[in-house]
């Protein structure tokens, strides 16, 4: 396993028959899952949940980030894009327009993937760090763009978003309902990409990332295999992005800036490249190292650069890579 | 002559020429990176970042050391050049076997904790660096004036990529180079040490953003933050030219420089963009770039 | 276990020069329960660092601990890095407010972080005193009778400027603007006194931000056009490429003039007079406009580490100080239960401190203080690192800001 080529090395390959159970997980992982819902429901009990909130928005848009480089082997570094454009076009159709909350989130995920639509069909065209290098300059294009559109409000960005009442009937001021939103959110999202992943569809994506003549001499046809992912992480992206803006009730150009592609492939790296559970585990690491990092000042992006070099070279499976390949279980 | 598409000549003639330094300074950029890709197949993110220290080396050679330009010259992209050969055999070397994304998260990182470390040192607001006495002034070309300054830059970006050009063509040193990317353990077979050839090529690249970054220190603001929007440009540029041959990132680099230059007349608010959307363009209709090989 | 306060409240006694200047607490005097808690939240790690993080911070310090020593009244100081992310600075004032008893946010440069925990603040009932925020919309159509913006705005710069050279006969005039909102705004408000001035806009390039390294193209169109002066709409690393290219292209030896819109004290510095002599800008504060500010750089400079005394120290320090007065004056148990109340006395009561002498706060929340021109100073004329600019004009308090009709804020009755 040591010394293969693919991104994806500390996940252990699972095209070959595995014992399934509901929904395509295995034993180790309907545990893992269990303990995951057991968080969401007794997390905001002990922690706090706009902070728990934040965590599922990013833990949902390293999950959407997976679904491309952990299956695909595609490494996306302009992630930001779809993530911030969810976000913006949910703030702009939930305050200027008076969406209800579900409607916003919808519209900016589907905005996000039709802005996938068009990166995609362009960035497929080239594998590996092609692939990185395109999808980073198209970002940085939305980017510029956001920058100067109107809507956006440029550097003050979309304040005052209204969190509104869920199908118009349930309100969503109080922390603790949107919580369970948020988090229904989240899991449905998680459920569903699991289901991709494990759908016949989803094993030619795997059969794509192992070996991609060898798809599509079997008759594959591959670009439309990737750019169909490519479409449904961008979306699920733009879920989250949305998502995290009605939270917080803000839409700014954080969310779109090239930094914060950096941070979610930092999160699924930390947590482990290819695996389930690992982009939660990463967001999760990396959302509370910021928290604590509020008063470590200026030294927060060399952390982060730290904890890049220190994954590559040493950690590549990841946490939940290594716990896995500990457990002797693939998690 | 005096009107193009209505805009007065003098004017589109300043602008190709200041279209072509940008190039220039593109052209630099994705030389460094063109040869470090070549031979190590790593995308190096942290090339802005190295852009970066070249320009502060400068300014520390001169506050600290009294070293004025022209020894900074020569002896920042050596300095760069070294901590770019520990870069190498401490983290890169380790990564050659892996999937080539692992160098590209790898150096990503490097670019974070480099900008992260010069921003705690120095700050963000940017240091002085005066123009040198010799080159300050300007030429009246009749149509405009052109800084001296300017002019320097762009014959040293000329001779730079040349020099480049022949040694790794024309010369033995440059046979091997090739014959290493081609089939490293071949060449490794006939007796030359391909990792120590491999260090020292990174070290090369990381010098030449180091030149990049003293000639640009005296116009462009130096501050931790100077090489991260350049770098992103010189990626499209990269994709734009494919990284196949080094003749070609040049080429793209000095003429997407001149399309900049002639977008920031005709239209300047789509000027930031109109590089990535000749990226987008060339993507569709050739996959491997203007040069690349597929 | 991100959010216990043992990661944002530091037992710290007063940090040591060097230590964790950000964790400091000033404790004076028996204070009576609690401490008064201050959150001073900026930009420890990006763009704004300079100007604001730690300087901002040894501004409400200082403050605290004169007004501990004077009244004994416990205050204590802590500080946050939002790392110019809002939705980090909307966490950390969150739990600042729920969790570790904090009664007031102060600084916050980045409008986007400001506006978002200007609403925090309001929701919670507390109290905001932007001392960092620059954004007309902080006391505009996005005001908070909760908020109160101490030391600038941009209307105040473009007014100072504006105004001021077409007066001393400057009157043509051409920008050359970051094409976002902020850049577009900048113009517009300093066209329109231009103008009323009696002076002409000729003409404006648009740049794209934050793309843009190379000026040399927009100011040849600049140039190109002829105008007395050149309006730089811009701030940062931006402003400080277009100076040296102007230098460069030789602009400022055809007798034209620069007026820089957002450009403070750092910026001068981090040019360097050579490079940065004769260009203009408007600030609220100068270390050596008078006695009573020399006086204050003096007693501030200890917490600086040889950072100059600039507008953000000084905005933090008056900002904070009057916000103590008000909540003595209110009781700090009425205080901390409303932070409305305690800015409806900051706005009753008139203001005075060494760094900008006496002054009032406007119903909108705006502190109405003079627009200073000042002019950087040649090589020759500086008689130290920090003696750099000197005073040209000066703009009124009551006319440097924006008219109470003209900013839309909701709750003001006009």
């Amino acid at each position: 396993m040591a010394d293969t080529t693919s991104i994806t090395a500390g996940a252990i390959p699972d095209v070959a028959q595995e014992a399934h159970g509901a929904w395509g997980f295995s034993r180790a992982q309907l545990a893992g899952l269990v303990i995951l819902i057991t968080i969401l429901v007794v997390g905001p009990f002990v922690l706090y949940p706009v902070f728990l909130m934040k965590l599922l928005c990013f833990a949902l848009f390293a999950c959407a980030f997976n679904l491309l480089i952990g299956y695909v082997g595609l490494l996306s570094f302009g992630h930001a894009a779809y993530f911030g454009m969810g976000g913006y076009l949910a703030g702009y159709t939930a305050k200027s327009l008076g969406f209800t909350p579900e409607l916003a989130i919808i519209t900016g995920g589907v905005t996000a993937g039709l802005l996938g639509v068009v990166a995609g069909w362009i960035a497929i065209r080239r594998q590996g760090i092609y692939f990185a290098m395109i999808t980073l300059a198209l970002a940085q294009m939305v980017y510029f763009f956001c920058v100067q559109a109107p809507f956006t409000g440029g550097e003050d960005g979309i304040q005052a978003i209204p969190r509104g009442s869920l199908l118009g009937v349930v309100p969503l001021d109080r922390d603790m309902s949107m919580y369970w939103v948020v988090a229904g959110i989240f899991l449905a999202c998680f459920l569903l990409i699991h289901r991709i992943i494990h759908s016949p569809y989803g094993m030619v994506l795997k059969s794509i990332r192992e070996n991609e003549p060898r798809a599509t001499s079997l008759g594959y046809r591959t670009d439309d295999y990737k750019l169909m992912a490519f479409i449904l992480s961008a979306t699920l992206a733009g879920v989250a992005g949305a998502t995290k803006s009605l939270v917080f009730g803000i839409a700014t150009l954080t969310d779109v800036h090239w930094s914060m592609s950096g941070e979610v492939v930092l999160m699924t790296l930390v947590g482990g490249l290819g695996t389930v559970f690992g982009p939660v585990v990463g967001a999760a690491v990396i959302v509370t190292m910021q928290n604590y990092l509020a008063e470590m000042g200026a030294w927060v992006t060399v952390i982060q650069g730290v904890i890049f070099v220190a994954c590559v070279l040493a950690f590549r499976r990841g946490l939940i890579g290594e716990l896995g390949a500990l457990l002797k279980v693939k998690l | 002559m005096d009107d193009i598409f209505g805009i007065p000549a003098p004017l589109l003639f300043g602008q190709l020429l200041l279209g072509l330094i940008n190039g220039a300074f593109y052209a630099m950029l994705s030389l460094g990176l063109a040869v470090i890709f070549g031979l190590l197949n790593i995308v190096n993110m942290a090339h802005g970042a190295q852009f970066m220290m070249g320009a502060f080396a400068a300014w520390m050679l001169l506050a600290w050391g009294g070293i004025g330009y022209w020894w900074a010259l020569i002896l920042a992209p050596i300095i760069v050049g070294i901590t770019g050969v520990i870069m190498e055999k401490l983290f890169i070397s380790k990564l050659y076997k892996l999937d080539h994304l692992y160098g590209l998260l790898l150096t990503f990182g490097l670019a974070l904790i480099i900008e992260g470390v010069f921003r705690n040192e120095f700050g963000s607001s940017g240091l002085p660096y005066r123009i040198p006495p010799e080159l300050s002034g300007a030429w009246d070309l009749g149509f405009m004036f052109m800084p001296v300054y300017r002019g320097w830059v762009v014959i040293a970006a000329l001779i730079l990529c040349l020099a480049t050009w022949l040694m790794i063509e024309k010369t033995r040193l440059g046979a091997y180079l090739r014959a290493a990317t081609e089939n490293a353990a071949l060449v490794q077979a006939f007796g030359v040490n391909v990792p120590r050839m491999i260090t020292l090529t990174y070290g090369f690249g990381v010098a030449l953003a180091a030149v990049g970054g003293v000639l640009a220190a005296p116009i462009y603001s130096v501050n931790p933050q100077m090489g991260s929007n350049l770098i992103i440009v010189v990626f499209a540029v990269v994709v734009i030219g494919g990284m196949g041959s080094i003749l070609g990132s040049v080429l793209t680099g000095f003429a997407l420089g001149i399309v900049e230059g002639l977008t920031k007349v005709f239209w300047p608010e789509a000027s930031a963009t109109v590089i990535f959307v000749i990226m987008a363009i060339v993507l569709l209709a050739r996959p491997a770039g203007l040069f690349g090989r597929a | 276990m991100a959010i216990r306060r043992r990661a944002l409240l530091g037992t710290a006694a007063l940090a040591a020069p060097g230590g964790l200047p950000w964790r400091a607490r000033a404790q004076g005097g028996q204070g009576q329960g609690a401490p008064i808690r201050i959150g001073v939240l900026t930009d420890m790690s990006g763009p704004y660092r300079d100007l604001t993080g730690p300087s901002s911070l040894a501004g409400a310090r200082q403050a605290a601990e004169e007004f501990s020593a004077a009244t004994g009244l416990a205050v204590e100081v802590i500080a946050g890095d939002h790392q110019n992310k809002p939705d980090v600075g909307v966490n950390i004032a969150r739990q600042w407010f729920d969790r570790d008893g904090v009664d007031m946010i102060a600084d916050l440069p980045n409008s986007a972080v400001a506006l978002a925990v200007s609403q925090v603040a309001r929701e919670k009932n507390k109290v905001v005193v932007g001392s960092g925020v620059g954004s007309t919309a902080f006391t505009g159509a996005q005001c908070s009778p909760n908020s109160v913006q101490f030391t600038y705005d941009t209307y105040m710069l473009a007014k100072g400027t504006g105004d001021a050279l077409v007066k001393q006969g400057s009157d043509t005039w051409f920008f050359v603007t970051a094409d976002y909102a902020f850049g577009h705004a900048l113009q517009a408000d300093t066209a329109r006194f231009v103008e009323a001035a009696g002076g002409k806009v000729l003409g404006a390039a648009r740049y794209p931000f934050p793309a843009t390294t190379d000026f040399s193209s927009f100011l040849l169109q600049a140039q190109a056009a002829r105008p007395k002066v050149i309006g730089f709409a811009n701030a940062g690393a931006d402003l400080v490429n277009c100076i040296k290219q102007a230098r460069e292209f030789g602009l400022a030896r055809q007798g034209l003039k620069f007026a820089c819109l957002l450009m403070t004290v750092v910026d001068t510095l981090s040019l360097g007079l050579p490079e940065a002599q004769g260009l203009l800008m408007t600030e609220s504060f100068y270390w050596d406009l008078n006695p009573r500010t020399r006086a204050f750089a003096d007693r501030v400079k200890g917490k600086l580490q040889g950072r100059i005394v600039n507008a953000s120290c000084a905005g933090n320090y008056g900002g904070t100080l009057h916000y103590l007065k008000a909540v003595q004056s209110l009781g700090p148990g009425p205080a901390r239960a409303s932070g409305l109340a305690v800015v409806e006395r900051m706005k009753a009561m008139p203001c005075d401190d060494d760094a900008f002498g006496p002054g009032r706060i406007r119903e909108d929340g705006r502190k109405l203080t003079p627009g200073y021109l000042f002019q950087v100073k040649a090589p020759g004329e500086s008689t130290g690192p920090f003696d750099v600019h000197k005073l040209i004009a000066t703009t009124p308090a009551e006319s440097a800001a924006r008219p109470l009709a003209e900013g839309g804020c909701p709750f003001v009755k006009t």
